[in-house]
């Protein structure tokens, strides 16, 4: 392009912004959500304690790879690790980087994120805060483009959150439902939804498509993530919140702080 | 009836300021009425762009309280006799006086972008599409051209150094329209990644919150345009393209 219309000057308007509503309150509250789980989440991480009562098994510990679980999801547990200061690596850290990464590369959280934390910018047609801006097309924010495989290991992950829930039904004393359960499944079809809703997952099971007339089972998944991706949000905050609750039911019944109650 | 302040832009590059001018304001005006009202009765040298007054021609765009809108279709009943009603120019793009701007940038980015190529016609010298096919780019061609989402955009409303290089918003929805258009042969990818520098988005979705004609630019244009992109470096698409034995032919 030539250089037309770029060299020459805007407006003299000084002001940041001129916007008289409470645009900064939505990024002030994804600041205090995100926070607040990053925390309890590592905190909760690092526990190793308190993930598993029977049938239930904390989605921060699942699946529970380490030899020295409360329930080990694959049958032969792999040997503790140990680090210097820290000691024995928690179960739940071997496997959260899969989960994170999902999240972290999410191209709804990325929005949340850029705004909230990165405030480029906080809110529309408020001016960035950094002077220099390269978006992402450098290291490491290049690597966000690598969202699909983070997708790919999420899928696994559903596979087994939901076998966790399937587990949850067979109690001690045979089949059962308790509160439990249903908070299991819940977490499960929150996190399903918010899986399946994608954007990535849009484009690989169909919008790579331009010829829909000719890949009609393409076209049909194509459809109906498209109808979920316009809830990924409302997925992305929902299966927060309920992976987030979910480990904390688990950790008080397990505490002995609440009773799980039996419905079945 | 109301009474608003209008707090109007008024000047060139070389001096500029807000200026109040009380109106009175009917029940079911619009910002674009007022302006014409401020015109006709206090300033008749104030400059505004408009054509059509029906949010159809692009053309009233502006920033209203700070937020990138058309002037025709902002209804005055939005704001508060209380405080004064700012109307400042897009500011994106380089002024001409008053509310207009120079919005030729998006027109020479626009030519950049490669056209369609045609694949051969049917056996009986025609071209088919049916209606699924084209049902996803029907979206994009609702766009009126306000520029709304490219003065929006951050990338070159706070970085004028990314001008050069970053196509925006309305330019990616066009190479969407292209790129998933059922009779086209061409692969875009590398212009997206090098000539319209589709990294430079951070997604945002400031161009879909002030896109007058509800186009989900993000959603539906920008990243499927990043996934094609990520395409190129997935073994997995790889394979399945080997697999199938597709080929597009480069831009």
């Amino acid at each position: 392009m030539n250089g037309h219309a770029v060299s020459q000057a805007r407006p003299p308007i000084a002001a940041a912004h001129l916007r008289k509503d409470t645009w900064w309150a939505l990024p002030l509250a994804v600041v205090g959500v995100l926070t607040s789980f990053i925390v309890y989440s590592t905190w909760a991480a690092l526990q190793n304690a308190h993930y598993f009562v029977a049938p239930y098994l904390s989605p921060f510990y699942s699946p529970c790879l380490s030899k020295s679980c409360l329930h080990l999801t694959l049958g032969r547990g792999l040997p503790e690790f140990t680090v210097p200061i820290i000691g024995v690596v928690s179960p739940a850290l071997l496997i959260l980087w899969g989960p994170a990464l999902f999240r972290l590369t999410c191209y709804y959280y990325r929005k949340a994120y850029y705004r909230s934390f990165w405030l480029a910018p906080v809110a529309c047609a408020v001016r960035d805060v950094k002077a220099g801006y390269t978006g992402e097309t450098r290291f490491p924010l290049i690597l966000q483009n690598f969202h699909r495989y983070a997708w790919y290991v999420a899928v696994v992950f559903i596979v087994f959150l939901t076998w966790d829930a399937i587990l949850a039904f067979r109690f001690p004393d045979g089949f059962g439902i308790g509160v439990g359960t249903l908070v299991m499944w819940l977490n499960v079809i929150l996190l399903a939804g918010y899986t399946f809703s994608c954007h990535s997952c849009r484009h690989i099971c169909g919008g790579h498509v331009d010829v829909f007339s000719k890949s009609p089972t393409r076209y049909t998944l194509w459809h109906v993530i498209s109808r979920l991706n316009e809830r990924h949000p409302m997925y992305a905050w929902l299966s927060l919140g309920s992976v987030g609750l979910t480990d904390l039911y688990i950790r008080l019944v397990s505490m002995g702080v609440i009773r799980d109650l039996r419905l079945l | 009836m109301p009474t608003f302040t209008m707090r109007i832009f008024r000047g060139d590059t070389a001096r500029g300021e807000f200026r109040d001018y009380r109106v009175e304001a009917e029940e079911g005006m619009v910002v674009l009425d007022v302006i014409h009202r401020v015109q006709a009765t206090q300033a008749p040298d104030l400059a505004v762009r408009w054509n059509c007054k029906a949010g159809k021609c692009g053309s009233c765009s502006a920033e209203v309280d700070g937020r990138p809108r058309l002037m025709c279709m902002t209804r005055m009943e939005l704001f508060s006799e209380r405080e004064p009603v700012t109307v400042a120019p897009i500011r994106a793009f380089p002024l001409i006086r008053d509310l207009v701007t120079d919005v030729s940038f998006n027109f020479e980015k626009a030519k950049t972008i490669p056209p369609l190529r045609l694949k051969p016609p049917e056996p009986d010298g025609t071209y088919r599409m049916m209606q699924e096919d084209i049902d996803r780019i029907q979206e994009f061609h609702k766009c009126i051209e306000c520029f709304l989402c490219q003065d929006v955009c951050h990338v070159i409303r706070d970085h004028e150094e990314n001008k050069r290089a970053f196509a925006g918003p309305r330019v990616f929805i066009k190479v969407a329209s292209l790129e998933m258009h059922p009779l086209d042969t061409r692969d875009r990818t590398e212009f997206v990644r090098a000539t319209a520098s589709v990294g430079l988005c951070n997604i945002t979705k400031c161009c879909t919150e002030v896109c007058p004609e509800g186009i989900h630019i993000t959603d539906n244009a920008i990243i499927p345009l990043k996934e094609r992109m990520a395409d190129s470096f997935d073994p997995i698409v790889w394979l399945l393209r080997k697999f199938r034995g597709q080929t597009t032919q480069p831009a």
